[in-house]
């Protein structure tokens, strides 16, 4: 008794055959088609904005003429707003962290704020932008300064630092702790001595991503009513600011009235990539380098 | 004998004072050991009060909205006229922006990245994969305010090479390029979940004599679909979330039309428009923003509690 048709299948081997190379190019191309996107993307942004980064513009404070206009606030305004950004997201989220992986009972509570981390990941970044601008800028009637848009800015990024820091946590192995414990040391000795050292590389990383997030985002800023205008720069977390994104964002709108801007834009936004590059890298040089494998 | 004993008294403490000694540190140490529980408690509350804070601030002024705007008349209202004497707020113009934008990005992300999941997870060579994932992450990482201005500069230019009908600022060219935006989390999620496809199950369809396209489209993609569409619905929910690229290149008309040519405001994008203008704190028009963030805060809530649930539910353990 045959259990195979032997001329049948030969008959459709060849429909067979192409329908799977045929699915593989295809699904290559699909693949190239994102390296297809950024290289255009890269392409149009030198092209428009390259040539109009000198000294001039990185230093100069911000004008109406295009010739004059310079990112110098927008820089110190980034600078000024990671200030408040690193270390507050850095203390909470880490804390949350030790919480949920060192301390908290596996229940009900810790499954609670795990629920909520992911769910508080989901919200967008626009309704954030909302939160500040009702709890921080009235109120708390800090107005739209560097310190209210932190806090913003630090909330909205915590779940990311809250995930990489857990993961970091939990890849330390049980071992150490154990021994740790086998010489007397208490839980908290254990997680300051010798959990949060093994574990700092993986923390990193992760804040130094939730910052890299954190610059690029724009919406949150715009809707705490960022200023347009004319400002004087920054000197403290009180001050009025602007940031790079939000820049970005008032010269692209008002490229059809002045076609200068679109090259100001462009120039600010590859100062902003140049920016996220050197801190993915520094991120995942840490990784590379310092991380332990057990 | 003795000298030196009475040496050993001067320079050493008495054991007495010894105990007495690590009796204090003990307190001290004991104390902070139980304050530290308290205080990483503490810390870890604040991502509850984070979201009980967006949920009272969203509640407390939408139920003043609807003091002064009826509710159905806001739901069903196909009219938006925030400004001036007769303001008219209907959500519906917003709805529809936001709908719109979203099915033209799916449409765009769903498929590329799809495929762009199976072809990492099944056909590409340690190498390709190597070279493909970081540019993929690269893209990832683009700050959406970048996408925005590609799609207001490059994108609607090229666009209207081809369509001439189409507006300057447009719904059709932000809905794209935020698709290209979507769509290396729909393929990373997606290959996550296809790499968790156990290789015996690829290898026995193999040896019944399937070919990879075969093997990949009734083993692989089945065996893993509820990770790959609750990709599809996080895809879905960071589309009606994202604000920048709809707010620079689709304008701010507030149309009620389903004609992709045309400008239309989504939910995010009238949220940005309102909150930086001129909104004083107490009128209708300052208790509308937050009625429209109500609404794209559970459409989002709703999206994710979805994807949880299917990829929950429907998830198959090997």
């Amino acid at each position: 008794m045959k259990h195979v048709n032997v001329e049948q299948v030969q008959k459709k081997m060849g429909s067979r055959l192409f329908a799977n190379t045929f699915a593989k190019t295809l699904f290559l191309l699909a693949t190239l088609f994102g390296l297809v996107v950024l290289v255009v993307l890269i392409y149009r942004v030198i092209q428009d904005g390259a040539a109009w980064i000198n000294f001039d513009f990185l230093t100069n404070k911000l004008s109406t003429d295009p010739e004059r206009a310079g990112i110098m606030g927008a820089i110190l305004g980034t600078l000024w707003l990671m200030a408040v950004v690193a270390p507050v997201t850095m203390v909470l989220g880490v804390g949350t962290a030790i919480y949920l992986e060192e301390y908290a009972k596996k229940g009900r509570i810790q499954s609670i704020i795990q629920t909520n981390i992911s769910n508080l990941a989901g919200v967008p970044s626009v309704v954030f932008g909302l939160l500040g601008l009702t709890v921080f800028a009235r109120g708390m009637e800090l107005g739209n300064v560097v310190l209210a848009g932190g806090l913003t800015m630090a909330l909205l990024v915590l779940p990311v630092v809250v995930v990489s820091s857990q993961e970091a946590i939990r890849a330390v192995p049980q071992f150490l702790r154990e021994a740790s414990f086998g010489m007397g040391a208490t839980k908290w000795q254990t997680v300051k001595n010798v959990v949060l050292p093994a574990s700092l590389p993986g923390i990193l990383t992760g804040t130094i991503l939730a910052l890299s997030r954190a610059i690029g985002e724009t919406a949150p800023l715009v809707v705490l009513g960022i200023p347009a205008l004319l400002i004087p720069l920054p000197d403290s977390i009180f001050d009025k600011f602007t940031i790079l994104p939000v820049q970005i964002y008032y010269w692209t709108l008002d490229s059809a009235l002045v076609a200068e801007y679109t090259n100001l834009a462009a120039a600010t936004i590859l100062i902003l990539l140049i920016v996220l590059f050197v801190m993915n890298s520094v991120a995942i040089l840490i990784r590379n380098k310092f991380q332990k494998r057990y | 004998m003795q000298k030196s004993t009475r040496q050993d008294q001067h320079s050493r403490p008495a054991v007495s004072d010894l105990i007495a000694q690590k009796k204090k540190n003990r307190t001290v140490g004991s104390t902070l050991e139980k304050l530290v529980p308290g205080i990483l408690f503490g810390i870890a509350a604040v991502s509850i009060i984070t979201t009980v804070g967006i949920l009272l601030t969203l509640i407390t002024e939408t139920v003043l909205f609807f003091q002064e705007v009826n509710f159905f008349s806001f739901f069903t209202g196909t009219e938006l006229k925030p400004l001036g004497q007769n303001a008219v707020f209907g959500v519906l113009p917003l709805l529809t922006g936001t709908l719109i934008s979203t099915a033209i990005a799916m449409l765009v992300a769903i498929p590329i990245g799809l495929m762009t999941a199976i072809y990492l997870s099944e056909y590409a060579s340690e190498k390709a994969r190597r070279i493909l994932k970081p540019i993929l992450e690269i893209l990832a990482g683009i700050p959406t305010i970048v996408y925005g201005f590609f799609a207001f500069t490059f994108v609607t230019p090229l666009l209207r090479s081809f369509i001439p009908g189409l507006e300057p600022t447009n719904i059709l060219s932000p809905g794209l390029v935020m698709g290209i935006m979507i769509i290396p989390m729909v393929a990373s999620l997606s290959e996550d979940a296809m790499s968790a496809v156990p290789n015996s199950m690829r290898e026995g369809a193999l040896a019944l004599g399937s070919t990879k396209l075969e093997v990949t489209w009734k083993v692989v993609v089945p065996a893993a679909i509820s990770g790959i569409i609750a990709s599809f619905v996080l895809g879905i929910s960071r589309a009606i979330g994202e604000t920048m690229i709809v707010t620079i290149a689709s304008g701010s008309s507030k149309n009620f039309t389903f004609d992709i040519t045309q400008s239309m405001q989504t939910m995010t994008a009238y949220i940005v428009e309102v909150s930086g203008g001129e909104a004083a704190a107490g009128t209708t028009l300052y208790h509308s923003l937050y009625a429209v963030a109500m609404t794209l805060f559970v459409f989002t809530l709703v999206m994710n509690f979805i994807a949880q649930y299917i990829s929950r539910r429907f998830r198959e353990e090997y």
